[in-house]
């Protein structure tokens, strides 16, 4: 159990560090990539919960995919202006108004929701699984019976973003193509015709 | 209890040695063949000084490299320069924990088996990337960019080819993946869901930056590519962890295609009693051998695609094809056809 | 079974269908100059309309594991999103088409668009509830953008978009603490769990409270979370800002009704309270500053946030009689703006967009017809009698008489006779001054008939509102 508790503080503790490193970090790609490092020590943390499903798909599709488009675009974009001064650049006297307001909302919310309305004792942790319980098929099971109708709207969202985007993308058709089943279809012939020439004639 | 738990850690140890020290060394002698086959093909000889027939030669290489100078780029960010080939390699390794080489002998017999090897595998990337961003040098750069858009648009391919998979056996996991192609020759997955064969295979080529696919490196362009600051030991680790992702795709499309460990034999009344002896593992090792064949059958074949056909091929045309198969499978499996569904 | 609740959801599945056929439609036609995108749209609409009206009546079903709720209220609320929606498709087809902006993915956001709201006011949890309300949002965000090239466009789609994700937080924190409270997302079984949670235990419920009536205040565009909706008007294509103001207000009744009223209403006390304060800053603001407005669709947005406040009143009535007037006010103002903003729609031309309401002056001279269904728009929205927005006001108004809110409807009354200022603004400036552009209105036939059904329905529905104002109590009962 103490061997646990140890992986736990562990991810945990790299979650968090690298979570305040990726609004701290001056350099944005180094920030990119503590944003991932803060994914992986979460689906670190999933696992340990016994969700391996979520865990592998939060590291196959954040951190294999989405953040890697990020960095794409942070390379490519490659922003040196904000490289120069601390973090404490953005710092400005209206800003005390800023933190007053955002100590009330801490404050409000220990009042509010601290320990003592969610005790642990009301959300025990559930009964841990045996080792041949297949949380995919589980997952699979609730998702396409009691959640279907969700399942399907987060689906047309997917779409809707996917509309939207390239509709707001889209300048409509270059002007230089290439159509490949055209060059696959060029035949030598078509481009090259052989002459016989005698070898006395002369243009 | 602790010296329990201790010795349970040593064996999985053990057993993870197991399985790198013999990938190391195939990786080495990969190398070798690779020069062989490709000298062969263009009329050379090949390697044939060190040692007879040359089969010294990858350690030569080997101990080349690790006695060269590590230089690091006196404007690169060193810390990531140097974390770079470990993140490229590391995850390249990670992937053979749920490999399973026979019906019992895997490392980690894991339910989502498949889902944590695309997961590891789409983590290599980062290797490549941190790399060429980290080099500060133009050329490493643009085959950062290169790799990144790439791997992204296959890896959308080869998840998709995979759910195919995953849809005709009914499970996440490699070892019952293996078991539910048993029969014959003919209901291994590969007739089924050939499609799906031929893009996992291509997109595991791009994948791992072979040719025709090796834009990231891409030597007549951007000079090598993402690994052109990069010298001695961290240069090697580069080589390793592009080989150990070719034997790991070329595995796999044994394992989810082919029938894994299965004999081919499998079914047909004689034969399958005289080859009763050999073990399944001999199976795999030489189906996933013909796929390293093909690996270098490519590169001494094909040019180098040009960006934007890659980048078409992999959108426009493996994703739209894949989706479209898993359809008429997905149909297919509803009806229950033939001995595969 | 599946197919009796497959039966139920089939207006869904038809949009739905709809949506992706034009999407197909658009992408797969070679040339891009034909109706078939608008045609394949209103079809659509149509059918879901005919289906959701044949189950008018056939009682309260709830479906696919409690996920989604088939009501008369939802039906009646359905009906009136297809109308508006079809209705300025009417209007906005060619102007859209001369602005050359995409169609056929502006048809396809439109019909997401309108299947978020169905899922919204159709939804029996939260999980929906959030769901059909991204959906729409995530559309009409895009909608607002559509015309790139435009500064103000672009503007008012980033403010609309910041604005709208920052509510959608709000909602989704309120979500989570009376999630964490009642352990439910079901709408109904949160309601019985509240009924029996101690009154010391509430202090968690009414903090998610104050988050999911923030939020739902910034949906709904009432003081003081108000702010994105006069630059949202502004800036975005016409056409958007009369589907925007139209049919997603019925559904954030519908939300508001479901997430108030059904979810809350042990916590009925509270919400008033907040109601109250957004309702009086609504009218205020709304009427007030729309005086100062000389850009009609900017001055129109201002009214819109009056109306939002009016319908609040209704809402914190409390009471079966104030909710169906709130029905009613929203129904009615749904129709009214329909109107006001298809005239702005059908007065622009390829190159010209009728956006002061300078541009409205002598419209008499100019076609006399349109002047005087405006005319009968603005009375409307104004609230004289005979139009149905002099009872619609009515009926709020006596709502909260009823209630003993006389301070409440005083100041409603007052800020609506000041508000009448700025709606008779516009009609004078129709009738009694002289047109700067004297060239006579060229408005297709179908447009032509679609605007005076509209601004006839307005009188129409003034002087017999009783058919109405009985569904609207009988779908609340």
């Amino acid at each position: 159990m103490t061997g646990q508790a140890l992986i736990f503080y562990t991810f945990a503790a790299v979650a968090i560090f690298s979570a305040l490193m990726v609004i701290t970090v001056q350099n944005a790609v180094r920030a990119v990539l503590f944003l991932v490092l803060a994914f992986v020590a979460t689906a670190g943390v999933w696992l340990l919960m016994e969700a391996e499903f979520l865990a592998i798909i939060l590291v196959l599709v954040y951190v294999g995919a989405v953040m890697v488009l990020f960095l794409f675009v942070v390379m490519m974009l490659d922003f040196t202006g904000a490289t120069q001064k601390g973090p404490l650049r953005y710092l400005r006297p209206s800003m005390l108004l800023g933190v007053g307001l955002a100590l009330g909302v801490v404050f409000l919310l220990f009042t509010v929701i601290g320990p003592k309305q969610f005790t642990i004792m009301d959300y025990p942790s559930p009964a841990a699984r045996g080792a041949d319980y297949n949380d995919v098929a589980h997952l699979g099971m609730v998702m396409y019976t009691d959640y279907v109708l969700a399942f399907i709207a987060a689906g047309c969202l997917l779409l809707v973003a996917m509309v939207a985007a390239i509709s707001l993308a889209y300048r409509g058709h270059r002007a230089k193509r290439q159509r490949p089943s055209d060059q696959v279809k060029v035949k030598a012939s078509d481009r090259i015709r052989l002459v016989k020439m005698s070898p006395g004639s002369r243009g | 209890m602790i010296t329990e738990q201790l010795f349970t850690l040593a064996w999985i140890l053990v057993k993870i040695l197991a399985i790198l020290l013999p990938l190391v060394v195939v990786i080495a002698y990969t190398t070798f063949f690779e020069r062989k086959v490709i000298g062969y093909m263009q009329v050379r000889i090949g390697p044939n000084r060190v040692g007879p027939r040359g089969f010294l030669q990858p350690w030569a290489d080997v101990f080349k490299l690790l006695l060269k100078e590590i230089i690091v780029p006196s404007a690169s960010n060193r810390f990531l320069f140097l974390l770079a080939p470990i993140l490229a390699l590391a995850p390249a390794l990670a992937a053979w924990a749920v490999i399973p080489f026979d019906q019992q002998l895997v490392l980690a017999n894991v339910n989502a088996g498949l889902l944590f090897l695309l997961a590891m595998t789409s983590l290599g990337v980062y290797g490549i990337v941190i790399a060429g961003w980290a080099s500060n040098s133009k050329y490493a750069f643009l085959g950062a960019l290169r790799s990144s858009a790439q791997i992204i648009s296959y890896e959308i391919a080869m998840g998709i080819a995979l759910i195919g998979v995953l849809m005709a056996a009914g499970s996440l996991n490699l070892t019952e993946i293996v078991m539910a192609q048993s029969g014959n020759l003919l209901s291994w997955y590969w007739l089924p869901l050939f499609p799906l064969f031929v893009v996992y295979w291509i997109a595991g080529v791009a994948e791992t930056n072979r040719l025709p696919f090796d834009l990231a490196e891409g030597e007549s362009e951007i000079v090598a590519g993402f690994h052109v600051e990069y010298a001695g030991g961290a240069f090697a680790l580069f080589f390793l962890a592009e080989y150990a992702n070719m034997i790991l795709i070329s595995v796999l499309t044994a394992l989810l295609f082919f029938g894994g460990w299965l004999s081919p034999f499998q079914g047909i009344p004689v034969l399958e009693e005289a080859f009763a002896w050999v073990p399944g593992i001999a199976w795999l090792l030489l189906k996933s051998a013909c796929f390293m064949f093909m690996y270098l059958w490519l590169r001494a074949t094909f040019p180098r695609y040009r960006y934007d056909q890659v980048m078409r091929l992999g959108w426009k045309v493996f994703i739209p094809l894949t989706t479209f198969w898993i359809i008429l499978v997905a149909v297919a499996v509803r009806l229950g056809v033939g001995p595969w569904f | 079974m599946l197919d009796f609740e497959l039966r139920t959801i089939m207006p869904e599945i038809v949009i739905l269908t709809t949506a992706c056929l034009v999407l197909m439609v658009d992408v797969f036609m070679r040339v891009r100059q034909h109706n078939l995108p608008y045609r394949l749209t209103q079809i659509g609409l149509l059918f879901a309309a005919v289906l959701t009206f044949k189950s008018f009546g056939l009682g309260t079903e709830i479906i696919l594991s409690g996920a989604f709720i088939s009501d008369d209220l939802s039906h009646l609320l359905k009906l009136f999103i297809y109308l508006t929606t079809f209705v300025v498709l009417i209007y906005s087809h060619a102007y859209i088409r001369v602005r050359q902006i995409l169609w056929g993915e502006y048809y396809c956001l439109t019909l997401f668009a309108v299947l978020g709201m169905m899922l919204l006011v159709s939804a029996q949890n939260i999980l929906t509830l959030y769901l059909g309300l991204e959906l729409l949002s995530l559309s009409l965000y895009a909608m607002v953008a559509m015309r790139r090239d435009s500064q103000m466009a672009s503007e008012a789609a980033m403010k609309y978009f910041v604005m709208g994700a920052l509510a959608s937080g709000m909602l989704l924190y309120g979500f989570s603490l009376l999630y964490g409270i009642t352990g439910t997302l079901d709408i109904s079984t949160m309601a019985q769990v509240i009924a029996s949670t101690p009154i010391t235990d509430q202090l968690v419920l009414i903090f998610g409270l104050v988050f999911v009536v923030v939020g739902l205040a910034f949906k709904l565009g009432a003081a003081p979370f108000h702010m994105w909706i006069p630059d949202v008007y502004q800036g975005a294509p016409t056409s958007v800002v009369a589907f925007l103001s139209t049919a997603p207000k019925v559904a954030a009744f519908g939300m508001a009704i479901r997430l108030l009223v059904q979810a809350l209403p042990a916590l009925h006390p509270q919400w008033i309270d907040l109601l109250i304060v957004l309702a009086v800053l609504s009218i205020a603001i709304g009427n007030v500053v729309a005086i100062a407005q000389a850009n009609i669709k900017r001055m129109l947005a201002y009214s819109t946030i009056s109306h939002v406040g009016f319908l609040l009143l209704g809402l914190l009535a409390g009471n079966a009689a104030g909710y169906s007037a709130a029905l009613f006010y929203v129904l009615t103002y749904s129709i009214m703006s329909l109107g006001a903003f298809g005239m702005v729609i059908l007065l622009s031309k390829q190159g010209f967009e009728a956006e002061n309401i300078d541009d409205f002056k002598g419209l008499n001279a100019r076609s006399p017809w349109l002047a005087f269904i405006m005319l009968l728009l603005m009375f409307s929205l104004a609230g004289v009698p005979p139009t149905v927005g002099f009872y619609a006001k009515l009926a709020v108004i006596e709502a909260v008489l009823a209630v003993d809110h006389l301070v409440l409807a005083l100041i409603a009354v007052f800020f609506a006779i000041i508000g009448a200022f700025y709606y008779l603004r516009v009609v004078k400036v129709m009738y009694f001054e002289a047109p700067e552009d004297a060239s006579p209105i060229t408005v297709s036939g179908g447009s032509r008939f679609a605007i005076s059904l509209n601004g006839l329905a307005v009188l129409v529905l003034g002087i017999f509102p009783g058919a109405l104002l009985a569904v609207c109590l009988a779908v609340l009962a």
